[in-house]
């Protein structure tokens, strides 16, 4: 058997809101996990009404480890979602939510685990890819890294200045940039091609976005010849 | 204590009670796994029971094929929070494939091995007495390889990380050891009406 210390509810208390895009929105939460986290994990939310009926929800945490005793998540507000709804039309600062995490141990990263690094991100699949690129900076800048980022519009590029700053000035960070939308294209053989040639042969890969996307981003990556065992995916909706 | 401003979205009676703790009613079928589907060739596909590292038995796409056939239609809970009602699948039950392979007990525990590599624990007594099979249909179509297919574990009454897609084979263990998810801070079982999601719970 595998034993270890029940994974705690924490209460966490939002201590910043920043609007990252017309739809999503970043909350940085104040929390002390007892246990380290690892870039790529998530975290459940849990909210309760008066009633003590409760609602819970994942969510990728987009900073990276730190012992500053916050997180940061990224919630697009969706009209429906009974979690992500509550966060874009209700949250404010000073409020506290029950959370628990770190949680997750197959997508994750650890500057001792090497490059380079592949990262594949469609959509807001790019939050977890946004702390690991983050911890990388901080922690193992040597590593090269590249992440492809795959958006249907302009106006839906999460943190777009923090990935062109980071493109710019760190070295063996590349960034491309894909807009599907309006003409622009899917991924596709050609353009994996591309990020290979510039980064060189992965040693890690990880894929995260909506399931058709992992599943077209995965399948090219197998075909361009990648071991299958050094790709990790994450996929939401349906 | 409750959260300001947060009064929630009740789902109706009749699903609340069918919803164990901290699950959310979908309509879709989420797609979740630790890679990339693996190619998988029906003409070279085959399941294996093994006690420990010694095959009991193993079967090609076509022996499979004529082996007895059930059905099983309820609810699955994955631990990422949803629940899905009256998914239907049909399969080769795990007692029936004993019984093909001439085995009674041979274990108390056993590892669900996939073609990804993946593994996952599931106590012998979960998976027999009608309680378990290898699905190769859902909702009367061959499973696809998203979801798994040709043939992936169904046991139904765990949560769904237990029922491991693109199966090839199970392993008979003298001890319960922890498959992928389980090392990696999951449960060793894995309840749902126990929200038995991580180690502790």
């Amino acid at each position: 058997m595998i034993e270890g210390p029940r994974l705690p509810w924490l209460d966490a208390t939002i201590v910043g809101i920043t609007p990252i895009t017309h739809r999503v929105k970043s909350f940085r939460l104040a929390v002390t996990f007892d246990r380290p986290a690892v870039a790529g994990q998530h975290v459940e939310i849990r909210l309760t009404a008066p009633d003590g009926y409760r609602a819970q929800r994942s969510y990728s945490i987009a900073s990276a480890p730190s012992r500053d005793g916050t997180i940061e998540l990224m919630v697009e507000g969706l009209p429906k979602g009974e979690v992500s709804g509550f966060f874009d039309g209700v949250a404010e600062v000073g409020d506290t939510l029950e959370l628990r995490g770190p949680i997750g141990g197959a997508f994750v990263w650890r500057p001792e685990d090497g490059g380079p690094l592949l990262l594949v991100g469609g959509g807001s699949g790019v939050v977890p890819l946004l702390a690991m690129l983050r911890h990388r900076a901080a922690a193992a800048p040597h590593i090269p890294a590249l992440l492809i980022y795959s958006v249907r519009a302009a106006d839906e590029v999460l943190v777009q200045d923090e990935l062109v700053r980071r493109a710019e000035t760190e070295p063996g960070f590349d960034l491309m940039l894909n807009l599907t939308g309006d003409g622009g294209r899917r991924i596709d053989a050609a353009l994996i091609g591309e990020a290979l040639e510039r980064l060189g042969a992965p040693r890690h890969t990880f894929i995260c976005g909506a399931n058709p996307f992992v599943g077209a981003a995965s399948d090219l990556l197998v075909e361009a010849g990648l071991d299958p065992r050094t790709i990790r995916t994450e996929r939401f909706g349906g | 204590m409750s959260t300001r401003g947060f009064t929630g979205r009740r789902p109706p009676e009749t699903t609340r009670v069918r919803l164990p703790p901290g699950q959310s009613l979908t309509e879709d079928f989420p797609v979740l796994q630790i890679g990339p589907n693996p190619r998988i060739d029906l003409d070279t596909w085959r399941f294996t029971l093994r006690a420990g590292s010694r095959p009991l038995k193993s079967w090609s796409w076509a022996e499979f094929g004529a082996l007895p056939r059930t059905r099983w239609s309820g609810d699955i809970h994955c631990v990422t929070q949803w629940s899905k009602f009256d998914t239907a699948w049909e399969g080769v039950s795990v007692d029936d494939l004993l019984a093909d392979a001439g085995v009674d007990a041979p274990t108390a525990f056993a590892l669900a091995e996939g073609y990804d590599d993946y593994t996952t624990n599931v106590p012998f007594a979960d998976l027999t007495d009608g309680r378990a099979m290898v699905a190769t249909h859902y909702d009367g179509a061959p499973i696809t390889s998203d979801h798994g297919g040709p043939a992936r574990l169904l046991v139904p009454h765990l949560y769904f990380w237990k029922s491991a897609k693109w199966l090839k084979g199970l392993r008979f263990t003298q001890k319960d050891e922890g498959g992928f998810w389980e090392m990696r801070g999951y449960h060793m079982y894995g309840d749902p009406w126990r929200e038995q999601r991580f180690t502790g719970d």
